[in-house]
C-alpha cells in the first residue's frame, strides 16, 4: 500500500475506495487477463501462444507467493526462506490428484478390454504400477491415502502447508529463534524437505516428481490453449483475492501491530502483544497462501520435482520481494512479474548475446550472475526496490524523519543494534 | 634320498650326454610316472587329469615341480612317436628338446614329431594348487608367501596336509604365523575328524578376519526340511513362528508336493477366463465378476463341478501344516561342527559390532573434521564478527578451484599441494578482503540484508564458476603418499586422507586459538567485535581490522576448500553443499566460540553417520534427519552447546 | 495496605554476576514510589524481571489481589495483566504514525484474530484525541512517530503508557532530556496517574524526585538499601557513603 498511515478519519467509505492502490491494482489485473484472454489461442485471436499464456498464468502465481513472501518479510520482519517450500507442497498436493485421476482413467480404459471386468484392486494395482513403476515400486505409500479425491487433496492444498507451517512456527518462534538464524532455520527446514523428496522411497517419485499435470482428467477433449486460459483466469482471481485479503489485512490495526514487530518486537510485548501468536498467525496464513498458488502453477508448469523445493528457491523469491520493494504489496507483485519474465527471456535463449570481439556474452550463462550482481546493487543501492521508483514518481516521497530509519526497507535494523 | 638322485643323475648323464641325438632316458622315475599316465595327460581333459597332477604331486621325486610348472607353461611335449615327454622351446625352424628329468639338452628336432601339450585353464588351475606344495617350502621367502596367497584364494584338501608338512620348517616367524592360521582355517574346511575341526573353529572365537567368517559362513548353511518325522541331527522348528510362517510352512508342503497348491488371484482369474462360455462362467454373469468375493464364489462353482482345482481356505493350510514336522538341517557340516560354527560366528558377530561401531566413531570423527573445516571460516565471519556471509560456501569452492588450477600447472602432486594451499588462502583472502569493501561494509548491523546481499554474490559466483570451468566434476588429485588407508583390522580402517583432513582441522584449531589469543591481530579484532566505538578511540582502525578479519575468515575456507576438494568432487555446486551444514555447526555450538564450533561439527558429523548407520542404504534420508534433528535442537538450546554449557557451570 | 505488586527475595545472576540480590519490595495499589539508586544498582533489572524480560533465579513476584505469580508469565501476559513499562530511551514505532502509535496502545483485546476485525470505533478515536491533547500531540497525530524531536517521543511514550490503563506503571528516567517545563508537567501526569493506580519512577534527577514528593527506594547492589521518605534516605549514613563513596 502507497500509504496506510493515512488511517486518519474513521470514514466508512468501502475498503477499495479507501484504498486507491487497491483499485488500480485491480484494474490493472483485469485489463491484464482481459487482453491476455483477447490475445490468446483460448477464446481470442490467437496472436500469443498458449505456452505464453502459461508462462504470464505462472508469473500470476509466483506474484501471489511473493504477495505473500512481502507479508511475512516485508511487513513482519521474519526474511523465511522456506516459502517456496510450501509452494511446492501446494503443487505436490494437487498433483497426486491430477496423477492419480488421469492414470485411473487410462488404466481403467485399459483393462476395458480384459476378459473379466476389473476389481477395484487391480484399478489400484494398475495405476499404482504405472506411477511407481519409475522408483520400482508398484504399492500406494500411505501418503497417497486420499489421492483419489479432489476435494480433500485440495484440503491437503491448504492443509498440509499450513500444519507444517504451524509446527515450524510454533517451535521456532516459542524459542524466541529470530533474524538470521530464523533464516538459516527456515532454510535448513526447504533443504531437509527437497532432500526428503528427493528419495525415491518418499512415496513422490523421488528426483522424477509429478508429471502430467497439464493434462486435466476427463478434460483430455478441451484442447491446451482453452485450459491454459481457465487456469489463467485462476491465477489473475487467485492473485486478486490475494491482494484483496492482504490490503485488508496490513491497512488496519493488525498491520500496525506486525510492522511495529518488525521494527522492534520486544517493546510490542511490553504493549501486551503476544508476538509469538502474530508471527505464527501470518507465518501460518502466507504458507497456505504459498500453498495455494503452488496448486495453480504447477498444473500449468505440468512438471514438479523436488529441485523445485530447493532452497534457491525460496532465495529467489526474498530476491523478487526486494527488488519490487519491500513492505508494498504492489512492489512483491511487480518484483515477482518483472524478475521472473526477465529471467524467462533471458535463460529462454530468447535475448540477443552481445559479442565484445574477444568473447561473446550468452545470456543463457550470464543472465544469473547478472541477476546475482543486480541484486547485490539493489540491496545496496535502491533497498526500496521498484515500488521505491514508483513512490518518487507519485511523488509521495517518504518524509524527512529525524529518528532512526527504520522501516521496511531497513527491516533488520533496529535502533539498538544501530547503536551498539 | 638326496644321494641316489645325484647317483642317478650321475647316470643319466654319462648315458645321454656323448652327444647322441634322440637319445633320451625313459626309464628315469618322473619320464616312468608320466607314461603310466600318459593317455589322460594327452587327452587334457579337466575331469580325467587328476589322478595325474596327484601321482606328480605325491612322488615326491625331485624334477616333480620342474614337470609340474614346465607343463603348466605349455612347453612339454611329447614324442609322437616314442611316446616319450619332454620339454621343449621353438628355435631355428626346429624344436629344441630338453630331457624332462634333468633339463639336459637333447637337441634341436623336427617340430612334426613333437607334439605340444596344450593344457587348458581348468587343467593349469589344477597344476597350480598341486604346485603349492613345492613352493610352501621354497627357499625364498616370496614364493613361500605367494603360496600362501594362492591357497587362500583357492584351496584344495591337498593343501591341508601340505601346509601341515610345511609349518615345521618355516623360519620365517610372519610367515609361520600366517600358515598356523591358514592350516586352521583349512582344518575347518577339509579335515575329516570332527574333534580337530572343533578345536579350530573355536580357536577363531573373536577374530575379526573376513577370512574366518568366509570359511564358517558356509558350515552354518542350513535347510528347513519338512516329513512326518524329525531326523536326528536336526533341529526342529516350530511352524507359525518368525522363522518359519505359516505360509512359509505351507509353501515348503507344496514345493515338496504334500499339500495342494495355493490357488491365488490371478489362477483364479485366468481359470475363469479359460472357462468363459459367452457371458458366463459357471453360470454367473461375467460382467458380475469385478469384486474378489464374486470371482472366487465363481470359482468354487467351477471346482465344484471339477474344471478347476479346490481352493485352499485358511482351515486347509493349518491341518497340513499341523500334520507335518518341520527342521531345519545343517547341510554343509554335521550338527556339533555347524552349532560351534554358529556359536563362534554369533561371538564373532559382536565383535564385529564392537569395531563397526569403532569404524563408525572414526568416520563420524572424519566427518566432523571436514565439516570443522567448512565452518572454522563462518565461525570467524560469523562466530566472531556477525557477519552472515551466505557466499562462504563459494569460497570454498574457489580454494577448491584454485587447488586445481595450480595442478594444472604444477604436475607433482606433492608440490602443487604445497604450493595450492598458500594460493588458495591468497586468493579467497583477496575475494574476501574485495567482498567485505565492496558489500558488507555498507550493510554492517543488517543482518538480514547482508545474508541477501552475500546470496546474491554466492548466485552470482556459483554461475561465474560454471561458465569458466563448466559443469562437470574437476579433479583435484591427492599425492600418492595420501592414497590408501590405515588398516587397523579387517573392519577398522582410515584413509591417510581423512587423517590428514583431521590433522589440518586440528592445525587450524591451533592456528585461530593463536591468532585469536596470542597476536595483535587477534586482541584488536576482540576489543573491535566487542566495542567499536572504544577500540577506534585507541587507536585502531575499525575498518582495517574488519577487512582483515574477513579477509582471513575467507581465506582459511580457501585453504578447508583444498582440503574438502582433495576428499571429495571440484564443481560449482560444491560450496552450497556445505554452507547449509557449516551455519548449522556454528549456531549449534554456540555462535563466536571456537570449541562450540568444534563441538558443534562433531554433534553434526556423529549425528550424520548415526542416523546413516541406521539405515545405510540412504545418505539423502539421513541427511534429512539430521537436519530436522538440528533444527529441534536449536528451538531447544537456541544459543548452542556452548552457551548453554557456561550457563549451566555458572548457574 | 493491601499490595498491588509484592517482590520477596529475587536474586539474579548473570554470568557469576549478582545482579540483584535477595530484593524485597512492596507496592500499594494507588501510591507514587521513587527508585533510585548508583549506577549498576539493579535498577533496570528490577524492572526487567518485573514485566518478565528476565527470569529471576530465585524468589517470588506476586500480583494484585489474587497474588498471582508473574514469574510463570510471558511479558506480553503480563503486560496484558495491568503493567505498564516506559523505556529509558524512548522506543515508540517510528515508522508510524502517532495516531497508530497510540491506538497500539490502547487497552483492547491484544489477540490476533481480534485485532485482525479491530476497526477503531468513536469511543476509541475519542480516547487517542484526548491522550494527544494531554501529552501536546494533538496537532501531530497524522505525523510519523520518526519525525518527532526527542521530548515529543518521551510525551508519546507516556500517553502509550497511559493508553494501556496500567495498573502499575513502571517509568524508567521520564524527564530525561526534557525542558524544566516539560519535566513540570510530566510531574503533573505521573502524580496524576497515581492517584488510580501504583507509580514507579526510577530517576537519577533528585529534584525531580522531591517534586514527586513521594516514598523513596534506595537500591544499591541489588538490594534494597534504605526505603522512606526523601529526607529520611538522604539522611541515611549508609545511603551517603554509597553515593558520595567514602
Amino acid at each position: 500500500m502507497v500509504d496506510m498511515t493515512s488511517t486518519a478519519s474513521p470514514m466508512r467509505k468501502p475498503f477499495v475506495l479507501r484504498y486507491p492502490s487497491v483499485a488500480i491494482f485491480l484494474i490493472i489485473l483485469a485489463l491484464f487477463t482481459a487482453t491476455i484472454t483477447v490475445l490468446g489461442e483460448g477464446f481470442g485471436i490467437g496472436l500469443i501462444s498458449t505456452s505464453f499464456v502459461k508462462t504470464l498464468g505462472k508469473t500470476l502465481c509466483l506474484c501471489l507467493a511473493a504477495l505473500a513472501m512481502d507479508l511475512v518479510w516485508g511487513y513482519t520482519g521474519i526474511l523465511s526462506l522456506g516459502h517456496m517450500a510450501f509452494f511446492g507442497i501446494g503443487g505436490y498436493a494437487i498433483g497426486m490428484w491430477l496423477m492419480y485421476a488421469r492414470t485411473e482413467i487410462i488404466v481403467i480404459e485399459s483393462l476395458a478390454s480384459s476378459a473379466l471386468p476389473p476389481t477395484a484392486q487391480e484399478i489400484s494395482d494398475g495405476i499404482a504400477t504405472q506411477i511407481f513403476g519409475v522408483v520400482g515400486a508398484s504399492e500406494f505409500p500411505p501418503i497417497w491415502a486420499v489421492a483419489h479425491s479432489l476435494p480433500l487433496q485440495l484440503a491437503a492444498v491448504v492443509l498440509v502447508p499450513g500444519l507444517l507451517a504451524l509446527v515450524f512456527g510454533w517451535l521456532a518462534f516459542r524459542s524466541r529463534v529470530t533474524g538470521v538464524y530464523l533464516s538459516i532455520l527456515t532454510q535448513a527446514m526447504t533443504l531437509a524437505l527437497s532432500l526428503y523428496l528427493f528419495q525415491n522411497d518418499s512415496g513422490l517419485r523421488g528426483n522424477n516428481g509429478l508429471s502430467g499435470l497439464q493434462n486435466l482428467p476427463g478434460l483430455d477433449s478441451v484442447p491446451q490453449s482453452t485450459v491454459s486460459i481457465l487456469f489463467f483466469w485462476a491465477s489473475a482471481l487467485a492473485l486478486g483475492l490475494g491482494y484483496l485479503v492482504c490490503a485488508w489485512m496490513v491497512s488496519g490495526k493488525f498491520g500496525s501491530v506486525i510492522r511495529a514487530i518488525r521494527d522492534d518486537e520486544s517493546r510490542v510485548r511490553f504493549l501486551g502483544y503476544s508476538v509469538e501468536a502474530y508471527k505464527l498467525f501470518i507465518f501460518t496464513f502466507t504458507a497456505v497462501i504459498c500453498g495455494i498458488a503452488g496448486a495453480l502453477y504447477y498444473p500449468q508448469a505440468g512438471i514438479i520435482n523436488p529441485a523445485e523445493i530447493a532452497p534457491i528457491a525460496s532465495i529467489y523469491l526474498a530476491v523478487w520481494v526486494a527488488i519490487g520493494g519491500r513492505g508494498r504489496l504492489y512492489g512483491a507483485v511487480i518484483g515477482a512479474a518483472f524478475v521472473s519474465l526477465l529471467s524467462t527471456w533471458f535463460t529462454g535463449g530468447q535475448a540477443p548475446d552481445i559479442s565484445l570481439g574477444f568473447y561473446t556474452i550468452q545470456w543463457v550463462d550470464w543472465w544469473t550472475i547478472l541477476l546475482g550482481l543486480s541484486f547485490v546493487a539493489v540491496t545496496l543501492f535502491a533497498p526500496r526496490g521498484i515500488g521505491g521508483l514508483i513512490d518518487k514518481f507519485a511523488e509521495r516521497r517518504a518524509p524527512d524523519r529525524h529518528g532512526a530509519d527504520l522501516g521496511p526497507d531497513l527491516g533488520s535494523l533496529r535502533e539498538k543494534e544501530a547503536d551498539e | 634320498m638326496t644321494l641316489s638322485i645325484c647317483r642317478a643323475l650321475l647316470a643319466l648323464l654319462l648315458f645321454v650326454a656323448p652327444g647322441l641325438l634322440q637319445a633320451q632316458s625313459s626309464d628315469a622315475p618322473v619320464q616312468k610316472l608320466l607314461q603310466a599316465h600318459a593317455e589322460v595327460i594327452q587327452k587334457s581333459s579337466r575331469k580325467t587329469i587328476g589322478p595325474a597332477i596327484d601321482a606328480l604331486a605325491q612322488s615326491g621325486l625331485p624334477e616333480a615341480q620342474t614337470v609340474l610348472e614346465q607343463w603348466q607353461a605349455k612347453d612339454m611335449w611329447f614324442n609322437r612317436d616314442t611316446g616319450l615327454f619332454v620339454f621343449a622351446s621353438k628355435a631355428d625352424g626346429g624344436l629344441r628338446v630338453f630331457d624332462i628329468s634333468d633339463g639336459a639338452e637333447i637337441g634341436v628336432v623336427d617340430k612334426k614329431n613333437y607334439k605340444q601339450l596344450k593344457p587348458n585353464s581348468g587343467i593349469r588351475g589344477l597344476i597350480a594348487s598341486a604346485l603349492v606344495q613345492f613352493q610352501l617350502n621354497d627357499p625364498d621367502p616370496l614364493n613361500r608367501s605367494a603360496a600362501l596367497t594362492a591357497i587362500e584364494r583357492d584351496a584344495e584338501p591337498s593343501h591341508l596336509s601340505a601346509l601341515r608338512g610345511a609349518i615345521a620348517g618355516e623360519q620365517d616367524p610372519d610367515l609361520r604365523a600366517r600358515k598356523n592360521r591358514l592350516e586352521r582355517l583349512l582344518t575347518i574346511r577339509f579335515d575329516d575328524d570332527a574333534a580337530a575341526r572343533l578345536a579350530a573353529i573355536d580357536s577363531f572365537a573373536g577374530d575379526l578376519g573376513v577370512d574366518v567368517r568366509a570359511t564358517l559362513n558356509p558350515l552354518v548353511t542350513s535347510e528347513i526340511k519338512v516329513s512326518d518325522t524329525v531326523p536326528d541331527g536336526a533341529v526342529t522348528i516350530k511352524a507359525g513362528s518368525d522363522e518359519l510362517t505359516q505360509k512359509q510352512a505351507y509353501d515348503l508342503l507344496v514345493e515338496n508336493g504334500l499339500a495342494p497348491a495355493l490357488v491365488d488371484d490371478g489362477t483364479i482369474k485366468e481359470t475363469l477366463i479359460s472357462n468363459i462360455d459367452g457371458d458366463r462362467v459357471a453360470g454367473v454373469q461375467v460382467a458380475s465378476l469385478d469384486e474378489d468375493a464374486a470371482r472366487q464364489a465363481a470359482y468354487q462353482l467351477l471346482a465344484d463341478q471339477g474344471l478347476a482345482a479346490p481352493l485352499v481356505t485358511q482351515d486347509d493350510i493349518a491341518e497340513a501344516v499341523q500334520q507335518y514336522k518341520f527342521y531345519r538341517v545343517y547341510t554343509s557340516a554335521p550338527l556339533p561342527v555347524a552349532l560351534a560354527a554358529q556359536a563362534v560366528l554369533d561371538n564373532i558377530e559382536t565383535q564385529v559390532a564392537l569395531n563397526q561401531t569403532a569404524d563408525l566413531v572414526l568416520d563420524a570423527l572424519s566427518l566432523a573434521s571436514i565439516y570443522f573445516l567448512a565452518a572454522i571460516g563462518l565461525a570467524i565471519t560469523f562466530g566472531v564478527m556477525g557477519v552472515i556471509n551466505m557466499a562462504h560456501g563459494e569460497f570454498i569452492m574457489m580454494g577448491a578451484y584454485t587447488g586445481y588450477v595450480v595442478q594444472l600447472f604444477i604436475p607433482d602432486l606433492t608440490l602443487s599441494i604445497i604450493v595450492a594451499i598458500p594460493c588458495a588462502f591468497l586468493v579467497t583472502f583477496g575475494a574476501g578482503v574485495l567482498l567485505e569493501r565492496l558489500v558488507i561494509r555498507w550493510l554492517y548491523h543488517r543482518p538480514l540484508e547482508t545474508l541477501l546481499a552475500t546470496f546474491g554474490v554466492s548466485i552470482a559466483l556459483q554461475q561465474l564458476a560454471k561458465n569458466i570451468f563448466g559443469t562437470q566434476a574437476r579433479p583435484l588429485t591427492a599425492p600418492a603418499w595420501l592414497d590408501g588407508s590405515m588398516v587397523l583390522n579387517d573392519i577398522v580402517s582410515i584413509s591417510y586422507i581423512r587423517i590428514a583432513i583431521f590433522v589440518l582441522a586440528l592445525l587450524f584449531l591451533a592456528l585461530f586459538l593463536i591468532v585469536m589469543n596470542r597476536t595483535r591481530l587477534g586482541l584488536e579484532v576482540r576489543a573491535v567485535t566487542q566495542n567499536p566505538r572504544m577500540a577506534s578511540s585507541m587507536g585502531i582502525n575499525p575498518d582495517r581490522i574488519n577487512m582483515l578479519t574477513f579477509g582471513f575468515g575467507s581465506g582459511i575456507a580457501g585453504i578447508a576448500g583444498v582440503a574438502i576438494g582433495l576428499y571429495a568432487k571440484v564443481t560449482s555446486e560444491m560450496g552450497s553443499d556445505y554452507i547449509v551444514q557449516s551455519f548449522m555447526t556454528v549456531v549449534v555450538g554456540g555462535v563466536g566460540n571456537i570449541w562450540g564450533t568444534l563441538l558443534g561439527a562433531t554433534m553434526v558429523g556423529t549425528l550424520q553417520k548415526g542416523i546413516e548407520w541406521f539405515n545405510p542404504s540412504n545418505t539423502l534420508a539421513a541427511q534429512t534427519y539430521m537436519i530436522l534433528f538440528i533444527i529441534l535442537f536449536i528451538q531447544f538450546r537456541p544459543r548452542g552447546i556452548i552457551a548453554l554449557k557456561g550457563r549451566a557451570a555458572e548457574a | 495496605m493491601s499490595t498491588l505488586l509484592e517482590v520477596s527475595g529475587v536474586s539474579v545472576t548473570f554470568d557469576g554476576f549478582k545482579a540483584i540480590n535477595n530484593l524485597t519490595f512492596q507496592i500499594g495499589p494507588a501510591e507514587m514510589r521513587a527508585v533510585i539508586g548508583p549506577n549498576g544498582a539493579g535498577k533496570t533489572t528490577f524492572m526487567d524481571i518485573i514485566t518478565g524480560k528476565t527470569k529471576p533465579d530465585d524468589g517470588h513476584v506476586l500480583w494484585g489481589d489474587k497474588s498471582v505469580s508473574l514469574l510463570s508469565m510471558s511479558e506480553s501476559q503480563i503486560a496484558q495483566a495491568g503493567i505498564g513499562r516506559k523505556f529509558q530511551r524512548p522506543t515508540v514505532f517510528e515508522d508510524q504514525s502517532v495516531r497508530e502509535n497510540l491506538m497500539l496502545a490502547l487497552r483492547n483485546k491484544r489477540g490476533p484474530l481480534a485485532v485482525l476485525r479491530f476497526r477503531a470505533g468513536q469511543s476509541d478515536h475519542q480516547k487517542v484525541a484526548d491522550l494527544a491533547e494531554e501529552i501536546g500531540l494533538q496537532n501531530a497525530l497524522n505525523r510519523k512517530a520518526g519525525e518527532l524531536s526527542h521530548g515529543q517521543k518521551q510525551w508519546l511514550e507516556i500517553g502509550m503508557l497511559l493508553a494501556q490503563d496500567p495498573q502499575l506503571l513502571l517509568v524508567d528516567e521520564p524527564a530525561a532530556g526534557m525542558t524544566p517545563a516539560e519535566r513540570e508537567h510530566t510531574t503533573d501526569i505521573l502524580v496524576a496517574a497515581a492517584k488510580t493506580r501504583a507509580v514507579v519512577v526510577v530517576e537519577h534527577d533528585m529534584e525531580f524526585v522531591r517534586r514527586l514528593n513521594c516514598k523513596v527506594t534506595v537500591l544499591h547492589e541489588g538490594s534494597v538499601l534504605a526505603e522512606g521518605s526523601l529526607d529520611h534516605v538522604t539522611n541515611n549514613d549508609k545511603v551517603i557513603e554509597v553515593y558520595l563513596g567514602r
